[in-house]
């Protein structure tokens, strides 16, 4: 802002550019959500035949196209498995990289590589893997694989931040103080750092949750919720896709208000056991 | 609390790779008093303090405390307790639960560990502040919050890293009366690693002057000094001048120094005024002498007498008995 209260041009260009983000990422998304509200004779586009919640209904029927229960469930069942792993594992491998060991850069190297590799490479990669190796893929199988290649390497180059942020002297007043290794671990270093270990488990579960590449190849007999809805686009000529696009987005939100929920829980407790 | 006891270091040297940062230090604490590790960055002082800990092993020698050798000992089973640099509070738990750690990783019941910390805390007069977190405290009160955590381990010896480095130089002036008196009502040693030599004189029984990994000279405060042992000494501990006598450097306070006109009395060196600094009670007085600077204290009374600008030309005057030999370095 200039002295005399007027804004300058570069006000006004930056604050077009944010409309036209937000125009470009809520657009669609109120177009899809509008259209899913479609009345039973309205098709995929405007203008509105009536209103109605018709296709939601449709949703949970028997579809002549497309399994929406089954790869919802895979699709959630799969986040957790790759949520759990992707926090284990990158907290384990954040502590072991604390201390150097031979061989740290390159192993370090060699794990964040699958970062830069195409993910659709991966993916077939996994996916000939399992059929040389006659094991039929699966969701539950290569594509948890295939999808541990991608939030590994993040959760690992988080945990990498948050211990080089962390105070060394912490674990040694601990020490200093009486407590082994492991109530060291469990009683100071674990909770200083939970913030960020929520943090890589919801990022893992969302990029297992909206991962398509990665899984296309590996996910084997049965789809999972991408997958699906990428099918269906093809073949599926009713609103129930719009439905289904709300229904998925409104999980995604819901999630979200969970984990927030959690954290100011969390507070809560703590304020409360400052208060007395 | 624990017996006082004496710590003894034996031939103690620490390296890390190939640099030496303790290099075969021997020192010996009595039981119950303040003992200052002073020295600039690096000197060796918080490894040597770090080791005294258990925080870092020690290469070669021996760590006695009392009769016991405590050199492999775990940290919290040698009888020592540390307060760390930037106290090193828990940041997740509140004041209480931070002073009761100890206890509680001992598997102390809940309300008998409480009131254990609660006490501790009145001693240091933060038991309004138990349910804070260390984030909602000053500086000054995270100091008292980490030594009441220390002691609560009933040390024989505690030691302290820079404790007062993290507050403002008014804080550090009360903060240093209130370690004085709390180390003399405990009966416990304590030692205080610093690189301010104000902080080590007024604390002190036994100031430990460091360089390069050891030790330049052990003494009371006093005798530190009075008889600075080496020109590093004399250099670090300040109020001093070094100048060359028949060849010699030796050594002469600051405050021993007359300033007189040049040529007024026989045996004086001629010297250029470069600034002078009234202080109040004295005025510091800059000097260029043919051999280096060389500051001069003088009293109020005496300056004013006969005040001296930058620029001006003087002579400097001293008795042969204010003299102090130096040793060479260690």
């Amino acid at each position: 802002m200039r002295r005399d209260g007027r804004r300058g041009p570069a006000f006004w260009l930056l604050g077009g550019f944010f409309v036209l983000f937000v125009l470009f990422l809520y657009g669609p998304l109120s177009t899809i959500v509008l259209l899913s509200f479609q009345g039973p004779d309205g098709g995929l586009t405007f203008p509105m035949n009536g209103v109605s919640l018709n296709w939601f209904r449709n949703l949970f029927e028997k579809q002549a196209v497309g399994d929406f229960g089954g790869s919802f469930l895979r699709s959630l069942i799969l986040g957790v498995m790759v949520m759990a792993t992707t926090v284990a594992v990158s907290l384990l491998a954040g502590l072991a990289f604390r201390r150097r060991f031979r061989g740290a850069t390159f192993l370090f190297y060699l794990a964040v590589a699958s970062l830069i590799v195409p993910s659709i490479l991966v993916s077939l990669g996994v996916g000939l893997g399992f059929q040389i190796a006659g094991v039929p893929p699966a969701w539950y199988s290569s594509a948890f694989g295939a999808q541990l290649t991608w939030t590994l390497p993040f959760g690992l180059l988080i945990m990498f931040a948050v211990f080089n942020r962390f105070n060394r002297s912490y674990e040694e007043a601990a020490r200093d103080l009486g407590a082994s290794s492991w109530q060291t671990f469990s009683n100071v270093v674990l909770p200083i750092i939970l913030p960020s270990l929520i943090g890589v488990g919801l990022f893992g579960f969302t990029l297992s949750y909206d991962e398509f590449a990665r899984t296309l190849m590996t996910a084997g007999t049965f789809n999972t919720l991408p997958l699906e809805i990428y099918g269906m686009t093809t073949n599926v000529t009713t609103p129930v896709l719009y439905a289904l696009g709300t229904l998925t987005t409104l999980f995604s939100f819901l999630i979200i208000l969970g984990v927030l929920a959690t954290i100011l829980v969390l507070r809560a407790r703590r304020a409360r056991r400052t208060a007395g | 609390m624990r017996q006082p006891a004496d710590v003894e270091l034996v031939a103690v040297t620490k390296r890390y790779g190939d640099t030496v940062a303790v290099d075969n230090i021997s020192l010996k604490i009595a039981a119950g008093s303040y003992c200052c590790l002073l020295g600039p960055s690096g000197c060796g002082k918080t490894s040597t303090l770090r080791m005294i800990a258990g925080h870092e092993t020690v290469t070669i020698g021996d760590i006695l405390l009392g009769a016991e050798n405590i050199t492999d000992q775990a940290p919290a089973a040698r009888g020592t307790a540390m307060m760390f640099q930037n106290y090193a509070l828990f940041p997740h738990l509140n004041v209480r639960d931070n002073v009761a750690f100890s206890l509680k990783m001992r598997g102390v019941q809940r309300a008998e560990r409480y009131a254990k910390a609660d006490a501790m805390l009145k001693l240091v007069a933060m038991e309004t502040y138990a349910e804070r977190l260390p984030a909602q405290l000053s500086g000054g009160q995270q100091q008292r919050v980490a030594l009441a955590r220390a002691l609560v381990t009933n040390p024989s010896i505690l030691l302290l890293d820079e404790p007062l480095s993290a507050l403002d130089p008014f804080l550090r002036i009360k903060v240093r009366a209130e370690l004085k008196r709390l180390q003399r009502d405990l009966g416990i040693s304590f030692i205080h690693v610093t690189h301010s030599q104000e902080e080590a004189m007024a604390l002190a029984d036994l100031v430990v002057v460091m360089s390069d990994g050891r030790i330049e000279q052990a003494g009371p405060p006093r005798q530190v000094f009075e008889a600075p042992r080496t020109e590093f000494v004399a250099r670090f501990i300040g109020g001093h001048n070094i100048i060359s006598v028949d060849g010699r450097k030796v050594s002469i306070r600051a405050d021993r120094m007359r300033l007189v006109d040049a040529g007024a009395q026989p045996d004086t060196r001629t010297v250029v005024v470069r600034d002078v600094e009234y202080q109040g009670t004295s005025v510091l007085v800059g000097l260029a002498a043919d051999d280096g600077d060389l500051t001069a204290v003088v009293p109020d009374r005496v300056f004013f007498g006969r005040p001296f600008a930058a620029g001006d030309t003087a002579a400097i005057a001293f008795d042969h008995a204010d003299i102090h030999e130096l040793a060479a370095s260690a």
